[in-house]
């Protein structure tokens, strides 16, 4: 703690704050079983995107429990992408987006996944354990694709190290646009590959 | 900015006497090789970029002929050269006589021998068949009791691929060795024969989380080989966009370090800032990572005075509550054991392999490319460079806090400040075969862009050596002497992007 105090008054974080300087978000009002809970922190995001949160809050979890008769367990695939669709997928489990209240969940193996998110165009590099990836994802599975690159409408393109597309190399059901999609879009992504496993 | 690049010309077998004659007080900042047989040139040049100091740059260049490529390498004297030669050896095949590490790095094993993708005869989108493929050289530690843990390269969170090995005995890692460029994507290929103007947004797909410091890096290359003077108001812009940037990855790192520790207060309210501050980047450039904000010649976003006070109140609102969580952090027992003595870059080792950025400032090394290279708005802004002493995760944590709080007092000088007029001209006309430098600090460290011009303002040859790139090969020095799980830990104190390396 010394050494703490110490480092703080050499290099000057400033006067450290007394008082706590967290505000705590407005107290959400009461819901019932029927509504739909309220989304926490939302006074940066403008009415359409808020609103839209809401129906996918609505839906997605009706729809996964349709689907799957339980939660959404989701894999990530880098395929070789440029770090900004694994900041967005990162951005779903931060506290304004929070998905694992809509019954979804990332997980650390393939084995335990119904569906695989897929960032990046596939390198050459990566190629082997994309395939590998995809196989060992049980059956029945559902892939989206993240992002232009992903899609096969990316800048980059082909090259000699990057196929430039995931569907060059694994069959892929719902593909999400985007140079990142932006968080929302990518969970409307995730509901449309949901309603695709139910038709 | 006009980078005055001094060359010095010398024998490739002669390439170490030269060298030796630098002295210490020379870092090498890139080694860029080139195929420039349509210029005359005995087909390959190669062109080392040393700081001379005072923002000076001196290029070491030599020349390599097609029928005889090989040449003396600089690895033993300057350490930080080993993969870009080792890349050169992989992409041209130039040979560097004398490596003490000749593996393979970009291409993987599976690559046909012989055969060089960045030469000026391989098309850019041929795809070659693999060859079957040959064991990899891995370095072994054997031993009563001494276990290998291989992991990657899809690793279990939402991150990106790499492959590592962990010599360990017991929970102690004994090496640690890194195989990387799994998402090497041949953007530099790519780049070839690309307009300059459309380069940027290449540049922008390096890496997204540093997109504009990349952006930054490659506009002012080009800008560099036309002598464009940017407005005053679009270098100000450029701060204020790269300022944005550091801020929000600095808040996002220092999360990312809380979660390494499971410190889950930290890293959840450090996350719902950095999504302020994405938000914030939305409102004001129309892109959460404020991509298509610089271009060459200035910047292609304005912002109104009303958005001005939208950046300086989320700012500074940001920069208050980072300070509580890190104050937080710092004074709860369990994350400051975790931190402390964790994962120690020593000086000696950060300044032989070149490492750059926050991690070198927490390892005593003054360097900051915003104060020794001065670019966009940075001479006219006060700020000062925290340099820290211990090297561990605790000081790469303070720095990042050190440098967010200087960030955010950064961008409300701009908005003070910001001065009237254009926010871009036109790039012009460049001269052909012509090349430029761009140096620029990202959240990560220095970027920099070497850019070269072909016929009718294309691009001949890019080569970017990013921060990652400097960086990655310190991290296998940290680990060793720590337990397995402090691995998490210390990777996010460096938080390398694995395609800013791998491009």
């Amino acid at each position: 703690m010394l050494y703490v105090l110490k480092r703080l008054l050499k290099y000057g974080l400033g006067t450290l704050p007394r008082k706590t300087l967290l505000k705590t978000p407005e107290t959400p009002a009461p819901y019932t079983s029927e509504e739909a809970a309220p989304i926490a922190h939302l006074g940066q995001m403008d009415d359409a995107e808020a609103e839209e949160l809401r129906r996918l809050r609505r839906e997605l979890p009706e729809r996964i429990r349709k689907a799957f008769g339980r939660s959404l367990h989701i894999r990530h695939l880098d395929a070789g992408s440029s770090n900004a669709c694994e900041w967005e997928l990162t951005a779903l489990l931060n506290p304004v987006y929070d998905v694992q209240r809509f019954g979804i969940d990332f997980v650390a193996s393939p084995r335990h996944a119904d569906m695989l998110v897929v960032t990046g165009g596939v390198t050459r590099n990566l190629e082997a354990a994309v395939r590998s990836t995809y196989e060992a994802t049980p059956d029945p599975k559902l892939v989206v694709a993240i992002g232009d690159d992903a899609c096969g409408t990316g800048l980059i393109g082909p090259t000699y190290a990057h196929y430039g597309a995931v569907d060059r190399i694994i069959p892929v059901d719902v593909y999400v646009p985007g140079n990142p999609p932006t968080p929302v879009a990518i969970l409307q992504g995730i509901l449309k590959a949901v309603e695709k496993r139910k038709g | 900015m006009n980078i005055a690049i001094e060359t010095l010309r010398a024998d490739r077998r002669r390439l170490a006497e030269a060298g030796e004659s630098l002295g210490s007080r020379h870092r090498l900042l890139a080694m860029v090789a080139s195929d420039e047989k349509e210029l005359g040139a005995d087909r390959f040049v190669l062109r080392y970029f040393f700081s001379a100091g005072d923002g000076k740059v001196l290029a070491l260049e030599t020349t390599v002929p097609e029928s005889d490529p090989e040449y003396a390498s600089l690895t033993a004297l300057f350490p930080a050269a080993s993969w870009s030669e080792r890349e050169a050896c992989d992409l041209f095949g130039v040979r560097p006589a004398g490596h003490p590490d000749p593996r393979r790095l970009v291409l993987h094993d599976d690559f046909t021998d012989g055969v060089y993708p960045l030469r000026k005869d391989f098309r850019g989108d041929r795809v070659e068949p693999r060859v079957p493929r040959r064991e990899f050289p891995f370095p072994k530690v054997e031993g009563d009791g001494v276990f290998e843990i291989p992991v990657g390269p899809i690793h279990a969170g939402i991150i990106e691929p790499g492959h590592f090995r962990f010599q360990v005995m017991g929970d102690t890692v004994l090496h640690l060795e890194a195989k990387l460029f799994y998402t090497h994507r041949g953007l530099e290929k790519r780049a070839e024969g690309m307009g300059v103007e459309e380069g940027v947004r290449l540049a922008e797909q390096i890496c997204g989380v540093c997109a504009v410091s990349h952006a930054l890096s490659y506009s002012q290359a080009v800008e560099d080989i036309g002598g464009v003077e940017v407005p005053e108001r679009a270098l100000y812009l450029r701060s204020l966009f790269a300022e944005l940037e550091r801020l929000y990855n600095h808040v996002g790192d220092i999360a990312n370090i809380c979660a390494g520790v499971g410190f889950a207060y930290g890293s959840n309210h450090g996350a719902r800032w950095k999504e302020a501050l994405m938000r914030l980047n939305a409102r004001v450039a129309g892109h959460r990572y404020l991509r298509g904000t610089v271009v060459p010649g200035g910047v292609a976003r304005d912002v109104t005075d009303g958005q001005l006070g939208d950046i300086v109140r989320t700012v500074v609102e940001v920069r208050d509550n980072i300070q509580q969580i890190v104050h937080d952090a710092l004074g709860n027992p369990v994350a400051h054991d975790r931190f402390k003595k964790t994962g120690i870059l020593w000086k000696d080792i950060a300044v032989k392999l070149g490492a750059v950025g926050p991690a070198a400032r927490a390892s005593k090394i003054d360097m900051d490319a915003r104060r020794d290279f001065p670019h966009a708005a940075y001479p006219h802004l006060r700020f000062e460079v925290p340099v820290l002493e211990d090297g561990d995760v605790l000081a790469r944590f303070v720095i990042r806090a050190l440098e967010a709080k200087q960030s955010a007092d950064m961008i409300r000088q701009i908005a003070a400040n910001l001065p009237g007029g254009d926010i871009r001209i036109p790039v012009g006309e460049l001269p052909a075969y012509r090349y430029g430098l761009g140096i620029t600090e990202s959240a990560r460290g220095e970027n920099v862009h070497f850019v070269m011009t072909g016929p009718n303002n294309t691009i001949c040859r890019y080569r970017v050596r990013s921060a990652s790139y400097a960086n990655w090969p310190v991290l296998p020095y940290c680990v060793p002497g720590n337990i397995v799980p402090d691995f998490p830990l210390i990777n996010k104190s460096f938080e390398l992007c694995y395609s800013c390396c791998d491009r």
